[in-house]
């Protein structure tokens, strides 16, 4: 149980800590980095809990796609980012006054919430069903009372998958582009004709 | 010294703050402003993984899926928006945006 403490502070400490740092960084690229670390200590505490498959999903997903996503995108863009930092210092203290009070009224009401006995009767966290692993606990449920919502969650990505290719598509003018149908719909009538050469002379034009 | 859900609970308050902490001080960096909304959706994601583990219900888990599956979707058309900002403005002050409208 202490090692289980120990880990727990250790990576609760290193999520807010690079969450800080995201907020914090003069760099982007170095707030996309802390960004992945805190998604990393974020796994970390999902195995702490007892949810594997969803800390891989974590890693997977948030670091391998959308993390380099952002990184893609810090890095494509030429921006003077000193000049974006104007103001960090103004709205500073009220920031750190309405965060401080936010911090206070949730850590107090989470609190509250978990002594009345939100948490259960349980001593500690499990996997959601002790006989079987986490994955297919997640699956029974998934494939069988949400497949519906499953469903709905795969055209969600769909349709942001075709929003963001059709953002960012855009045609150069100038450049030579290959157009199928054109291709197909030409027959020898309207790809070559015959031409009379007169001896001599060769094709003008 | 066991650890139980309400300390998982206050780190994905604390997490949820610093998120909004950064909407506050970064109003001009969209950049950092699209970064801190992935904080706040994961402090939601430990919320609700929280008391699913502490539970020992797995729906708590599968909303988490769901949250994960918009929070990359929102991700990757916030992040297409703002590449068709920056080619159409050359810059991405957010202080400009209102151009946009209409």
């Amino acid at each position: 149980m202490a090692l289980q403490a120990i880990a727990f502070y250790l990576l609760a400490a290193v999520t807010i800590a690079a969450g800080f740092g995201v907020v914090s960084a003069r760099n982007p690229v170095h707030s996309v980095l802390f960004l992945i670390l805190a998604f990393f200590s974020a796994a970390g505490l999902f195995v702490l809990m007892g949810a594997e498959f969803l800390a891989m999903l974590l890693v997977v997903v948030y670091v391998g796609a959308v993390a380099v996503l952002f990184l893609f995108v810090v890095m494509m863009l030429d921006v003077d980012f000193t000049a974006l930092r104007q103001g960090f210092a103004r709205s500073m203290p009220l920031g750190a006054a309405v965060a401080g009070i936010l911090a206070f009224e949730m850590v107090a009401v989470s609190a509250v919430v978990a002594n009345r006995g939100a948490g259960g009767t349980s001593e500690g966290p499990l996997a959601a069903t002790p006989d079987a692993p986490n994955a297919e606990a997640i699956g029974r449920v998934l494939y069988t009372d949400y497949v519906y919502f499953f469903q709905a969650a795969g055209l969600v990505l769909l349709v942001a998958m075709i929003g963001a290719i059709v953002l960012t598509l855009r045609h150069k003018p100038g450049v030579k582009r290959q157009v199928i149908a054109d291709q197909v719909a030409r027959t020898p009538a309207s790809g070559m004709r015959v031409v009379s050469v007169k001896p001599g002379e060769g094709i003008q034009e | 010294m066991i650890i139980g859900l309400s300390h998982y609970l206050a780190v994905a308050a604390i997490l949820f703050t610093i998120g909004v902490f950064g909407i506050f001080v970064n109003r001009k960096n969209i950049i950092v402003i699209l970064m801190s909304i992935e904080l706040i959706l994961l402090a939601v994601n430990i919320n609700f993984v929280a008391f699913s583990a502490f539970l020992h219900n797995a729906i708590g888990q599968i909303y988490a899926m769901f949250i994960l599956t918009v929070a990359a979707a929102e991700a990757a058309v916030g992040l297409a928006i703002l590449v068709t900002f920056f080619r159409n403005r050359g810059d991405i002050a957010v202080d400009d945006a209102s151009v946009m409208k209409g």
